[in-house]
């Protein structure tokens, strides 16, 4: 291995740096081509990692729809088809403006990339603004993750507090609905930009200008958005008479519900059952199947041994199970015998519909935490566009970041149809 | 460039960098340090930060040690014993994984050697960087909280639904787990750019430095399997926050979803571990014989068959977690293949010392060390990957043994070789050999202490994670524990060996190995640009123009004596007459 002398066309001077380097070219870079190179190989690994990063998702949605299908096909019914196809629209229309957004980049048209960028802003801000319905309207009804699950089929829509009275109670978080506090940051944003547009416009400087008009635009965008998606929402009675459908459904289902108890004494064998979960539509009547029955009968004698902590243990984790899985049985004496038995009943109660909600706020959560991260860059690719930064040999940045919101849009569109359509 | 000893054909030597060419001091200040975009500077500071995190989970490890000297045992007393227990072990593993090995070797050495083996200036993106240095940072810091908060017990696999219900802080664990993955993503995705992408003139792939395959190898794993984790992690803090019902059973999720998950990034997370490994031991031990490496293709095709075969063995650490019987069988065939590649690695280093000139300088005691160790840590990962005896070995010291020997027998020691092979490279100084060899041999003794009777304990059926023991394990355990003290014995030496030759060491030669790497091209410790022009890159494993200069110490390149005519073929063609780039 040798260090020959390069030619003199890439000698470098005593500092490392090339001086003729032009400034958008980083200095560890020899060709613009091997900049652009670089970054366009990192943004699809970026992808890459996006994409592996939203599978896990993807594959909880199979694997919990595979076990549950009832309770998907119920609870997708208390999704919007209008607002998710408005936004599926919304989307698809910004990647068609940040691909035109781009080629403009690359043809130098700098009026023409601030205007696309700014189109495909309003864009993300009115997908926003309708997820914000969506959200809202769910949280209000208490469709929320398992955990938090309060949804009543008997009165999907509890009373909100009095509305406010005087001037100033507006301003009281008391009688804030959800949609509130999901509009409030953004208002706060809309002022303090619309701020900025009239001081810019006061001082008459023409670069701050050029940035505000398209971001007032954007963050009005906001709020058409919550407008379009509340006009959509209580207009839309179609959605409305499936909900309630659905609600009617499952309200006839849940006559069966209430009985429980019936339920087990039916099945018999236990000699007391113990409801641990009234809420459960699954009865677990847990034991060996009855071909084991000897083999429990021995356990449960040698467990009487104190010395066999170990077959104790494994009884009380048995037990436990059950109990976790809903229905605990409790014997004086050593028989537990009995089948898994399987109560199909109403799908909307914390443990049911609550994972199909769970999957549903994940996946579109973490897809509009990746729409507002693609807002944030575009905020700075519109800045770098004002100030005239890409020309035809630089225009990576523009290129990269069309290829995160193509990749953005293109989760949302098998978002819409897994969650929304497939029913 | 002053002569050596060796007359014949001109000698080429870089000579030594002034004090504001050298990368250590060409800017001053910690500001200068905080903020620099300087792969290197980057490369020494996670070598720092990697080193305190080991030191750390180290001396929590030497706690676990110590208490289980006695079978009741002897440090955690009380009611609360147990629970000490289980916090210090789970912070030892947690800090050990995902502080310690999974950037020890890619993100110090790798920061330090990717750009300067490939003759760049840098990596691909200096500012993702640095700012893969500050996550793995604040990644830390929320371990640190956690630590103080209210610690962790959950093990460092994080396994549903304890996770879920355990009172200690479990979020701010994840929390900082999940920002450490995107340290580890962008680390990974900034060395396949710059692979890929800024490669010199002439070095074709088949002329990169093995340390390099192996780099590219870890990083594909880096960027396709961290998310997998990132998601898993996120989905447990949800579930931890929100009771999302994915993994919790409580709301009907499934517990083995998340083990699943887990375990697709965490068993390809092992190779993240030990493929850079491999690739070190590969440069130690071609460099140290002073013979061309055996099996050049092989050994970079297996780093990449490795990287991809990881992703289908997962399941292997699930086998009684309830799988079907034909999923069993498959993953634990598949295990099976994954030993093939690795054989092919050690049987390819042992064909290149074969018959090679072997010096036995402290990073080949240390290459030597781990091929020993690894074969025996990947030979007892047989026992595990199959089916029957691992129902048997499942969850006891056996396991905890087996995966030592290959972390901390494969990728500790070889990380030790590489710091100290390049550490003259890094710091321009040459520490004290009799030292270094001193520390490598109680390394390596105190570690088979510590771990052979753990082989021993587990096949008799000693269950791992236990605070307290039968009487009849005392006398292993005891052996185990004094082998861990030595072992710490060693690691301290090594240390003091290094840090005494940053004061008192000899100046170091550019080439002070005799290896013919791009690195040693460049003077040490290397400019702070590098090189000055793009190096022409010969083979990297050539050593037939490297000879030894008795005079200065140090190795040095000799062009032969060359003809006027140039039909006489020059020994090195020019960049722009090689066709295959």
């Amino acid at each position: 291995m040798s260090t020959i002398e390069a030619g003199p066309e890439t000698a470098h001077s005593a500092d490392g740096h090339d001086h003729d380097h032009p400034s958008f070219l980083a200095h560890h870079f020899d060709t613009p081509e091997q900049q652009f190179d670089s970054g366009k190989l990192g943004i699809w690994l970026f992808l890459v990692t996006e994409i592996l990063f939203f599978s896990g998702m993807f594959c909880a949605y199979a694997i919990f729809r595979m076990l549950r299908p009832d309770v998907f096909e119920g609870c997708s019914q208390f999704l919007n088809t209008k607002l998710g196809a408005i936004n599926t629209g919304v989307l698809l229309f910004s990647s068609l403006t940040m691909a035109w957004a781009v080629r403009c980049s690359q043809v130098e048209d700098n009026k023409g990339l601030v205007g696309m960028l700014a189109a495909t802003l309003s864009c993300a801000m009115i997908f926003l603004g309708v997820k914000a319905i969506e959200y809202s309207h769910k949280w209000e009804m208490g469709l929320l993750p398992a955990g938090l699950f309060v949804y009543d089929p008997a009165n999907p829509h509890p009373p909100r507090p009095a509305p406010p009275e005087g001037p100033w109670a507006i301003f009281d978080p008391a009688y804030w609905t959800y949609l509130d506090y999901i509009c409030a940051p953004f208002a706060l944003i809309f002022v303090g930009v619309v701020i900025w547009l009239i001081y810019s416009l006061v001082t008459a400087n023409k670069f701050h200008l050029a940035v505000a008009k398209p971001l007032t635009v954007a963050s009005m965008c906001f709020f058409v958005g919550v407008g379009l998606g509340t006009i959509l929402e209580s207009g839309g009675s179609e959605s409305h008479v499936g909900e309630h459908h659905a609600g009617e459904a499952h309200a006839a289902a849940d006559d069966g519900h209430d009985h429980p108890d019936g339920e087990t004494h039916e099945s018999g064998e236990a000699v007391a059952a113990v409801i641990v979960e009234p809420n459960t539509n699954e009865i677990l009547v847990v034991g060996d199947e009855s071909g084991n029955k000897d083999e429990t009968a021995v356990r449960q004698r040698l467990a009487t041994d104190s010395t066999n902590s170990g077959i104790q243990s494994e009884i009380a984790a048995r037990q436990r199970q059950s109990s976790v899985a809903g229905t605990s049985i409790v014997t004086e004496d050593a028989e537990i015998t009995g089948a898994i038995e399987k109560v199909e009943s109403e799908v909307l109660t914390a443990r049911q519909a609550g994972v199909f909600f769970s999957i549903y706020y994940c996946m579109t959560g973490i897809h509009a935490i990746h729409i507002l991260a693609g807002i944030a860059v575009l905020v700075w690719l519109l800045v770098r566009a004002v100030r005239h930064d890409f020309n035809r040999q630089y225009f990576g940045p523009v290129d990269y970041v069309g290829l995160y919101w193509h990749l953005v849009d293109l989760i949302w569109i098998y978002l819409f149809p897994l969650l929304y359509l497939i029913r | 460039m002053s002569a050596g000893s060796i007359p014949s054909g001109k000698v080429r030597d870089p000579g030594y960098p002034t004090k504001s060419e050298n990368y250590l001091t060409n800017s001053k200040g910690i500001l200068s340090w905080m903020f620099t975009l300087d792969h290197k500077r980057i490369g020494v500071m996670y070598l720092v930060g990697v080193v305190v995190a080991f030191a750390v989970a180290g001396l929590l490890a030497l706690l676990i040690r110590l208490h289980l000297f006695q079978p009741d045992g002897a440090i955690f007393k009380g009611s609360d014993a147990n629970n000490t227990y289980n916090q210090v072990f789970t912070l030892h593993g947690a800090i050990m994984v995902f502080l310690f090995i999974i950037p020890s070797i890619p993100a110090a050495l790798g920061n330090f050697l990717v750009p300067v083996m490939l003759g760049a200036k840098d990596v691909a993106f200096p500012r993702l960087n640095l700012c893969s240095f500050y996550l793995w940072v604040a990644g830390a810091i929320f371990f640190v909280s956690a630590l103080c908060a209210s610690g962790l017990d959950t093990g460092w696999t994080f396994y549903t639904p304890y996770s879920t219900s355990s009172n200690s802080s479990v979020i701010l664990a994840t929390s900082g787990a999940f920002i450490l993955g995107f340290s580890s993503i962008f680390t990974g995705l900034n060395f396949i750019v710059t692979i890929n992408t800024m490669r010199p003139p002439g070095m074709s792939w088949f002329r990169m430095p093995l340390f390099l395959w192996a780099t590219y190898a870890t990083s594909i794993i880096q960027v396709l399997a961290t998310p997998v984790l990132g998601i898993t992690l996120l989905l447990l803090i949800a579930e931890r926050a929100m009771h999302i019902g994915i993994f919790d059973p409580e709301f009907n999720g499934d517990p083995v979803t998340f083990q699943h998950f887990f375990w697709f990034y965490s068993h390809p997370a092992v190779y993240i571990m030990i493929l850079p490994a491999f690739g070190i031991i590969s440069d130690l031990i071609s460099v140290h014989s002073h013979k061309r490496i055996f099996g050049y293709r092989f050994i970079a095709y297996s780093s990449i068959a490795i990287a991809l075969l990881g992703f289908l063995v997962w399941g292997h650490h699930m086998f009684t977690s309830g799988m079907g019987p034909l999923t069993t069988i498959i993953f634990s065939a598949l295990t099976f293949t994954v030993s093939v590649p690795s054989a092919i690695k050690v049987f390819n280093w042992l064909a290149t010392m074969y018959k090679g000139s072997i010096s036995l300088t402290t990073p080949m005691c240390f290459a030597i060390a781990f091929i020993f160790l690894f074969t025996i840590g990947g030979l007892t990962g047989l026992h595990l990957g199959t089916l029957a005896t691992d129902l048997h070995l499942h969850d006891t010291y056996f396991v905890v043994a087996h995966f030592h020997y290959v972390m901390v027998g494969g990728t500790l020691v070889a990380f030790l070789g590489g710091v100290f092979h390049w550490w003259p490279k890094m710091f321009g100084k040459m520490y004290s050999e009799w030292g270094g060899r001193l520390a490598a041999v109680i390394i390596f003794f105190g570690f088979n202490l510590t771990f052979l009777p753990q082989f021993v304990l587990g096949s008799r059926g000693m269950p791992r994670r236990y605070a307290t023991y039968d009487p009849e394990f005392a006398y292993l355990h005891q052996m185990s524990t004094i082998g861990s003290l030595l072992l710490g014995v060693g690691l301290l030496v090594a240390l003091v060996v290094l840090i005494h030759s940053l004061f008192r060491g000899k100046r170091a030669p550019a080439n002070p190995w005799g290896g013919a790497t791009l690195e040693w091209n460049c003077t040490s410790p290397p400019p702070f640009y590098n090189f000055e022009r793009a190096p022409v890159v010969g083979d990297p494993y050539d050593f037939t123009t490297i000879e030894w200069d008795s005079e200065n110490e140090r190795y040095v390149t000799v062009d032969p004596e060359r003809e006027i005519a140039p039909e006489e073929k020059p020994e090195t063609e020019p960049a722009h007459a090689q066709g295959d780039h």
